[in-house]
């Protein structure tokens, strides 16, 4: 019986084995236009994406230009630990950070008090005109912003050590002191999104149902109790998923604004990872521990990014995936 | 809504006069920047130009025409723009449309990958080695293929393939004996036009405005595009040093560089700024639609 039993199931599991790849088979010479389209993008994230992850074994090895990535010798942990111990470690590192959580402390919530005002207004005249110019530095240059902000700030010649002067102030020499580097990051930072940032809130904020309004309205409620107990819960989500986002990024200051506003005067407060990557790396080609570097910053990110997902859908219900 | 109560008028008040004054600090740079530029350098220089221009002057315009790096910089741009922007809106294209279909198989799997690379990557350095091995080291092709297309820029598209497009109709064109390409070509794109020129306007800035990939990769200066040329003129060239304007030719060479300062700024922001009253609604949707899904 049991053989039999074996016998008969045999041809059975075969079959359908057969069919599912039949089956697969036929999936792909219908579909297989679909696979030509999406070939070269799957071909372009493999060089350019997944190539480079190849290269990051170069972090632990001496990499000898002749000899290429893979034949160049290990070496550990060596890139890492000079980079620990190194005199620069804790400067890089605390820019970093820094720079990361004051920008977050203002341009993270700004934007989202934006949109509740804006939300709020009634005409739409007036909230056009607001949403037209606040998104418009979104569209500027980084080059453009910190040339402003040189400009502007020029101790002999910018307005605002004019107005300084004006007012009985000496000039002060904003762009090579170290202590107004975050700041005036920062703030740059502040004026050139506020307004790109807000637009994903006010879309959230399109969904806010109006019959709990005309309902709390009823029970006395004023406005800012309004805001504070209907618009904010419905953006909830949107907020967390953002913040997750951001603080995932945390050490992932962008290089770009960032090299424009480092001088040799400022680097004590400017120097961030990524700077120094460039520098080491590109500049006095020691390739090997800049890559170093830059996997520690990647392998920080990535982690920060997970935990900051695990602890979101714990607590909030609310994740990336 | 009528608001009825005291707090909330006096809400409303409060808010119009914040949104005011944030619009205003907003716009004065910008303003300023522009009256500066047509204004004579001599009162800006000395702090007598606040708003409105002073000593109308537009001399600087006519030297940055006759400027060699800028009119270079800018045809540089305006060709990494052209051609990047194409490849972008292209191979965008060739990911979102399969991966909205429910019937490609291994979409699951191609989309992990992709999306993995948000959050992962091999870093500058390996970057770098990898477009030197493949030669791609100072030449036109390195401002467009690196960055050949964007992940969150596919989410968006595809999302909106899935949302807006009917799957019926696809359905119907495939049983009229349509294949893939016929029914992305004649049904799916016809039907897309509001995302492609969000997809456009995204890509374009983005090319417009960027300089890392030129400052790492490019070495002749012939090839730099407006952004690298922008950086020299505004940034490299400031010494941020207090210099005391004492003689007066030192006086005037200083002026013919500053003054010039201003009108670059313009001359650089200029077609993006015009560009994007006009176009503002099409950006915001772009993001409404990333928004339903991120």
């Amino acid at each position: 019986m049991k053989s039999s039993d074996a016998a008969l199931e045999t041809p059975a599991r075969l079959l359908t084995k057969r069919s599912r790849s039949e089956l697969i088979r036929r999936a792909f010479t219908k579909n297989w236009q679909l696979y030509l389209l999406i070939a070269p993008v799957v071909v372009y994230y493999i060089v350019f994406h997944y190539l480079p992850m190849y290269g990051i074994q170069i972090a632990f090895k001496d990499f000898i230009a002749n000899k290429g990535i893979w034949d160049s010798p290990w070496v550990g942990f060596k890139h890492f630990e000079r980079f620990f111990n190194s005199f620069y470690f804790e400067r890089l590192l605390s820019n970093t950070i820094l720079i990361s959580l004051y920008t977050l402390a203002l341009s993270f919530p700004i934007p989202i008090i934006l949109a509740l005002m804006l939300h709020e207004v009634k005409s739409e005249g007036f909230k056009k005109v607001v949403q037209t110019i606040t998104y418009a530095p979104h569209f500027l240059s980084v080059v453009v912003i910190v040339g402003m902000l040189f400009i502007f700030l020029n101790p002999s010649t910018g307005i605002i050590n004019h107005m300084i002067v004006a007012f009985g102030g000496e000039p002060i020499t904003f762009m090579t002191s170290p202590a107004w580097f975050k700041t005036l990051y920062v703030l740059s930072d502040v004026w050139q999104t506020m307004g790109w940032s807000s637009i994903i809130y006010l879309a959230a904020l399109s969904g806010v149902d109006q019959q709990l309004h005309e309902a709390a309205t009823i029970d006395g409620a004023s406005k800012l109790q309004r805001i504070w107990h209907i618009n904010l819960p419905t953006i909830a989500p949107t907020i967390v998923i953002l913040l997750i986002l951001n603080l995932g990024s945390v050490m992932s200051v962008g290089f770009e604004k960032v090299f424009l506003m480092q001088n040799s005067l400022n680097m004590s407060s400017s120097d961030i990872i990524s700077t120094y990557v460039y520098r080491t790396g590109i500049l006095d080609a020691q390739y090997s521990f800049s890559a170093a570097v830059g996997l520690f910053n990647a392998v920080v990110n990535f982690a920060l990014l997970i935990v900051v997902n695990y602890v979101a859908r714990r607590v909030n219900e609310t994740s990336l995936w | 809504m009528i608001d009825r109560s005291f707090g909330d008028r006096v809400f409303n008040i409060i808010n119009y006069i914040l949104l005011t004054i944030l619009t205003v600090i907003v716009l004065y740079p910008l303003l300023f920047v522009l009256s500066a530029s047509i204004s004579n350098p001599e009162h800006v220089l000395r702090g007598d130009v606040w708003l409105l221009p002073k000593g109308f002057n537009v001399d600087a315009y006519t030297k940055i025409f006759q400027n060699k790096d800028i009119l270079l910089g800018y045809g540089n741009t305006i060709l990494y723009t052209l051609i990047g922007t194409a490849i972008n809106l292209a191979m965008t294209v060739c990911a979102a449309y399969p991966l909205s279909r429910k019937d490609f198989a291994g979409r699951g799997i191609i989309t992990g990958m992709i999306v993995f690379t948000m959050f992962f990557g091999g870093g500058l350095i390996p970057t770098y080695l990898l477009i030197k091995n493949l030669n791609m080291l100072d030449s036109l092709w390195v401002m467009v293929i690196p960055n050949a297309v964007s992940v969150w820029n596919i989410i968006i598209m595809r999302t909106f393939f899935q949302q807006s497009i009917p799957g019926e109709l696809q359905e119907s064109a495939m049983i009229d004996g349509c294949n893939h390409f016929q029914t992305l070509f004649r049904i799916v794109l016809p039907l897309s036009m509001p995302i492609i020129a969000v997809m456009v306007l995204f890509y374009a800035v983005g090319h417009w405005n960027s300089y890392f990939n030129a400052l790492i990769y490019l070495t002749s200066k012939d090839k730099f595009p407006l952004q690298l040329i922008l950086r020299e003129i505004l940034i490299q060239s400031d010494s941020g040093e207090f210099i005391k304007l004492t003689s007066e030719s030192a006086v005037r060479m200083k002026m013919s560089v500053e003054g010039l300062k201003y009108a670059v700024l313009v001359v650089a922001n200029l077609p993006m700024l015009m560009l994007y009253p006009f176009l503002q609604r099409y950006f915001v949707k772009g993001i409404m639609i990333g928004a339903l899904k991120g």
